[in-house]
């Protein structure tokens, strides 16, 4: 990928997500957190919330895949950072989408590096915020 | 609330933790990534990598241990059941890959008070067996204050 044919604005592509209840279960045992509000419905309201919500870091590790299909290396992304704006609830049955997209936001020639911008969509409200990966290219 | 002497914190060096490709492969598939690096060995190295390659936040493995430590502080004092997922973010000096010995060690970087929140940012650094730091996670925790 050249920088110089880069600019900012340009759209690096879109994937809509699929979390199942199953899906926070691979991702709880994979990453090592077992918190129970992530796939028991009674600990979850036990403790005030509306239902199940899936792992922040899940929709954190999923947008960045939109990133990374665009650059086609992963080993690429040389920081990348999240604000949790919103939970993703999951229903027990069924499924939540998650619309994930990303435009350019920056392009630094000297350090030949690029910011990737990305949002989150889930429900119509944003559910990540400031999400942004740099990518050394 | 959070003890703010806690501030400044460091936590001791977790044990080593070695990074291996089925748990890169599972990983990988838990945040639905497709990226041929990630899953095949042949494609790693064709990219220039010396085994398969974590995804960008894989990190989270590697801090879940040295936060661990952390929440079950007593100074800390952190109610888990009160805690949500402010921020995140990795810094990566370089990807972290298969075969890879990782520790890590925790510094609390802030304890602020929110009205009745406190917010946490923790910055875990991790190193690999040449004690070259590998990637540094910044995390930030909202404890929500009780009732």
């Amino acid at each position: 990928m050249n920088i110089n044919e880069l600019s900012v604005g340009q759209e690096i592509g879109s994937h809509t997500f699929s979390f199942t209840r199953d899906a926070l279960v691979k991702y709880a045992g994979a990453s090592g957190d077992f918190n129970p509000i992530h796939y028991r419905d009674d600990f979850a309201k036990s403790v005030g919330l509306d239902g199940v919500l899936a792992h922040g870091m899940l929709t954190m590790g999923a947008a960045v895949q939109v990133a990374v299909d665009w650059i086609g290396d992963g080993g690429k992304v040389i920081d990348y950072g999240v604000r949790f704006t919103k939970p993703v609830f999951v229903p027990a049955e069924g499924n939540a989408e998650v619309f994930v997209s990303g435009k350019i936001g920056a392009i630094d020639l000297e350090a030949g590096t690029v910011r990737l911008d990305l949002t989150a969509i889930s429900s119509e409200v944003a559910v990540l915020g400031k999400a942004q990966a740099v990518i050394k290219l | 609330m959070v003890n703010p002497n806690v501030q400044g914190k460091k936590y001791p060096e977790t044990p080593s933790y070695l990074v291996g490709r089925e748990k890169i492969r599972e990983f990988a598939n838990a945040v639905f990534s497709t990226n041929p690096i990630n899953h095949e060995v042949a494609a790693a190295k064709a990219a220039g990598y010396a085994d398969l390659v974590a995804p960008p936040t894989f990190g989270v493995v590697i801090q879940e241990r040295s936060l661990h430590d952390v929440l079950a502080d007593p100074e800390a004092d952190i109610d888990f059941s009160r805690v949500v997922h402010g921020d995140q973010r990795f810094v990566l000096n370089r990807p972290i890959v298969a075969g890879d010995e990782l520790t890590s060690v925790l510094t609390v970087a802030s304890v602020k008070a929110l009205g009745a929140h406190s917010m946490i940012t923790f910055n875990t650094e991790i190193f690999d067996v040449k004690k070259d730091l590998v990637c540094t996670a910044i995390s930030t925790l909202v404890v929500r204050g009780g009732e």
